[in-house]
């Protein structure tokens, strides 16, 4: 009887302790909330967002953070420019194409790349790649959109790769087979049987890569070059979201204004990579064939 | 036209062979560079020492303690918390809405950028419990950070267990508590083993939570309580590469604690994916 009752103790006591996740995703809302809205009694929503003009420190503070989300945006459309091909010729290689030995060398070296610190890629774009810009492409700086993009792809590729690979491997074999019988070769198969059943795992894996370059951070902030400007070609310096944060918080009051705008920008970030989330997981859960 | 479409098969193969090759090969060529660039810095003493001369000359010994203590402390949160939430939700979850609601936390956790567990560290612990910049601080923030990596190998680990395990165990008159710790969790263990592995490599490798949380530029002492701040290694680089006025002569210095820093973290990971192959073959 008394182990019954522990039972019941333990079970109680785990539901708790596993609802902790719940609780800490609330109180990183309300803590970025709380520090977040009060800069919005200096400044409204619109011009906040819309603003043209970051000058957090001078006189007249401007707190506008549009070129902030132009550089993030743009930063990520050219790095998904990169990745989602690189990315998808890889899933494709190893789920239709490779032998079993081939992919045993390939795979683990793919998955090595998600686990390269990301401070490490930003320097090596930073002592390697920016000054092989500046010397063959004839740029002022060589930590520009194109070389932080790059990097950002790189990164990127093994999430849309696995995640990719996972759903055009579980496209039922039948598919193929029917396929095959009526004549299609392998790429015939892959272009028009095995792709379009794949896509809503493909648009998972594209999704949760691409949330993941919009909150990378230390990347963009040693390779992107940190200007506050609306770029106008591949080459500028921009700065991202998530570097300007990191680059300005040593330097913000705590409970000041500039301190309250940094926190505003984790905001947008995290509603950002929240609707994100949730597409991905409706994505994944709506067409499945591992559930069905 | 049997022709045309076989032509057309080959062209597109070697282009994605090209491609996925170039991954790859890029990837070698990145490690390969910073390895014949920073191997010169490489010594015993480079590892023991601390930094000497403003930083331009010595070792990364107190970033080493540093980035040890971080990857102790976020394992104290992250572990238990994380091992108990995957027991919970592979062996005793049955009410839909409470599974969904714990699956929106770790869904969402697992989505939040890494300065964002920054701010959330810094308002939080810094700021709100007044802890400082400290060890504490900063492995709170990582160990929360570092819970869905855990919930999730743990719970792919329970669940590999074959159910006919618990059945024999519950039809011996086991409680449902002693099958779990005596017959599930000790089978599953290598495979929780490496979502260990796996979140101290990242608490060892990111930087953006500990920048406000927990890094120091500079301290010539080593800790003595969890609410000192400390140097750690990807921290350490970020700094000598981007901050002071000696960024060009200490280049090498930059590239060897680079080395040490993704050797610590391949280590890691490395160990984790043998234990999880040795796991899956011990199941099959």
């Amino acid at each position: 009887m008394r182990s019954i009752v522990f039972d019941a103790i333990i079970e109680r006591s785990f539901l708790l302790i596993a609802l902790t996740c719940f609780l800490f995703l609330a109180l990183i809302m309300l803590f970025l909330f709380k520090e977040g809205i009060p800069i919005f009694k200096t400044i409204s929503v619109a011009d906040f967002l819309g603003g043209s003009e970051w000058y957090p420190t001078s006189e007249n503070a401007r707190f506008g953070i549009l070129p902030l989300i132009v550089a993030s945006v743009s930063v990520t459309l050219l790095a998904s420019f990169f990745a989602v091909p690189l990315s998808l010729a890889i899933a494709i290689y190893l789920s239709e194409m490779a032998s079993s030995s081939v992919r045993e060398i390939i795979k683990p070296l793919i998955e090595l790349i998600a686990s390269i610190p990301s401070v490490i890629i930003g320097f090596f774009g930073m002592v390697v790649i920016a000054p092989f810009f500046q010397k063959y492409f004839n740029v002022d700086t060589g930590l520009n959109m194109l070389n932080a993009s790059m990097m950002l792809a790189f990164m990127a590729i093994p999430t849309i790769a696995s995640i990719s690979e996972d759903a055009i491997s579980s496209v039922p074999r039948s598919l193929k087979e029917a396929s095959y019988a009526l004549g299609a070769n392998k790429w015939q198969t892959i272009f028009h049987i095995v792709l379009p059943a794949s896509l809503s795992g493909i648009w998972t894996a594209i999704i949760l890569g691409v949330s993941r370059v919009i909150g990378e951070t230390m990347v963009v902030l040693m390779v992107a070059g940190g200007a506050t400007i609306i770029p106008g070609s591949f080459f500028d310096p921009v700065r991202p979201l998530t570097s300007n944060i990191a680059a300005e918080m040593a330097e913000a009051e705590v409970g000041g204004t500039h301190y309250y705008a940094l926190f505003a920008i984790g905001i947008v970030l995290f509603i950002i990579t929240f609707v994100f989330n949730i597409i991905a997981d409706y994505l994944s859960n709506k067409y499945s064939f591992k559930e069905s | 036209m049997k022709k045309k479409a076989d032509i057309i098969e080959q062209v597109v193969f070697l282009i994605l062979r090209i491609l996925s090759l170039s991954v790859i090969v890029f990837l070698l060529f990145m490690l390969g560079y910073i390895i014949k660039s920073g191997v010169s810095a490489l010594s015993w003493e480079f590892l023991t020492e601390g930094p000497r001369n403003e930083m331009t000359e010595g070792g990364i010994f107190p970033a080493l303690v540093g980035t040890f203590y971080l990857m102790v402390g976020a394992s104290v949160v992250s572990i238990p918390v994380g091992i108990i939430t995957a027991v919970y939700l592979t062996e005793y979850a049955n009410s839909p809405r409470i599974i969904k609601v714990i699956r929106l936390g770790i869904n969402n956790l697992a989505g939040v950028p890494s300065v964002v567990f920054g701010l959330f560290g810094l308002s939080l612990f810094v700021v709100f419990f007044d802890f400082g910049t400290s060890i504490l601080a900063g492995s709170l923030t990582l160990g929360v950070m570092n819970l869905p990596v855990i919930i999730r190998s743990t719970e792919e680990a329970l669940q590999v267990v074959p159910g006919t395990y618990r059945e024999a165990s519950l039809s011996l008159g086991a409680t449902k508590w002693q099958t779990i710790y005596r017959i599930v969790l000790p089978n599953a263990l290598p495979g929780i083993l490496t979502g260990i592995m796996l979140s101290l490599g990242r608490a060892a490798g990111e930087t953006a939570p500990i920048m406000f949380t927990a890094a120091a530029f500079y301290t010539p002492d080593l800790a003595t309580s969890v609410f000192d701040e400390i140097m750690a290694l990807p921290y350490h680089i970020y700094v000598m590469a981007t901050a002071g006025t000696h960024i060009a002569e200490t280049r090498h210095l930059q590239y060897g604690t680079a080395i040490v820093l993704i050797a610590l973290v391949f280590l890691l990971n490395l160990t984790g994916l043998i234990l999880r192959a040795r796991f899956k073959r011990r199941l099959q």
